[in-house]
């Protein structure tokens, strides 16, 4: 398959940009979800400031 | 494997920038309030546990247990707390900017600095606006419904509302349209969790301020996410030489 898509500065095939695209999408949502709704003890009392100032629920 | 590192590149450049100015933002705008706050903490206690027990029952034995009695590590005060909002920050700045960069791409990716400011006002409203309506931004000793619950709503209600913009946005029909209106309007619908009592030591005109300064503290952090992630994929584009820049 030839259908290569130029895109962000680079070609891709469609289905390397699909799958590429989804890892860092899930990346992003796994460092979100980390931080902003760990039930870890450390993590929770680290970020507290945090997650009230981005009104994440908190306590 | 270029495209995923362009996009983390970008990402974490957007997000570094975005997230130092927002630590900077919030160390005088809303931390001074959460401080302020937790003085009622200890004070309304004998208090809030009368009216509030059947109401706390869940959120209380995880979160003001834990967090006032024997607690676990927390960063000290002053330098050291600071230090852990500010990585909080950065690090999370980076994931919602993956998310940004990555949700623009399939819409054809950020052409500049401008379509960027654009994409960082969607993310203010679908990240702070829409959950916030349901769930104002609450400081330590107000009264809250059980966190699970709260966590979820607030996860629905950022998914429903990202998706109805989209819609609204991308999708040029009347029908597609009025669902991402309804999608958007559905949480609130619905109705967030709320706790059984408001009775709370906190005054209220402190917890205005906060809403407010949580809000437009958001609303510039988006704006600078957003605009500077535009602006560092255009030049990737441009370098590119003949980059197909495809509006959307």
């Amino acid at each position: 398959m030839n259908s290569s898509i130029r895109t962000f500065g680079t070609d891709v095939s469609a289905q390397s940009r699909l799958m590429q695209l989804a890892l860092a999408g899930l990346l992003g949502l796994f460092v979100i979800g980390f931080v902003g709704f760990s039930h870890l003890e450390a993590a929770h009392n680290a970020g507290h400031d945090y997650r009230h100032s981005m009104a994440f629920p908190c306590h | 494997m270029t495209l995923f590192r362009n996009v983390v590149f970008v990402a974490a450049l957007a997000g570094l920038v975005a997230g130092l100015f927002m630590a900077a933002m919030q160390a005088y705008a809303t931390v001074p309030l959460i401080i302020q706050a937790e003085s009622f903490e200890g004070a309304g206690d004998g208090h809030h546990h009368h009216g509030e027990e059947a109401a706390e029952g869940h959120s209380h034995s995880h979160g003001e247990e834990a967090a006032e009695g024997e607690e676990g590590w927390a960063p000290a005060d002053g330098f050291e707390r600071f230090f852990y909002t500010s990585m909080a920050n950065i690090v999370t700045a980076i994931g919602f900017g993956l998310v940004l960069v990555v949700v623009s791409e399939f819409a054809g990716g950020m052409a500049g600095w401008r379509q960027g400011l654009f994409w960082g006002l969607a993310g203010f409203a679908t990240f702070t606006l829409a959950p916030g309506l349901g769930l104002p931004p609450e400081l330590p000793a107000m009264p809250a419904a059980e966190l699970g619950a709260r966590q979820a709503w607030w996860f629905v209600t950022v998914v429903a509302t990202g998706v109805g913009l989209a819609l609204i946005v991308f999708r040029r029909t009347p029908m597609l349209a009025a669902l991402g209106l309804v999608l958007i309007a559905a949480p609130h619908i619905v109705g967030a969790p709320q706790p059984a009592s408001f009775d709370t030591p906190v005054p209220a005109a402190l917890h205005h301020d906060f809403v407010v300064a949580v809000t437009v503290t958001n609303l510039l952090f988006w704006a600078v996410l957003g605009t500077v992630a535009g602006t560092l994929r255009a030049r990737f584009a441009d370098e590119a030489g003949t980059a197909h820049k495809r509006f959307a």
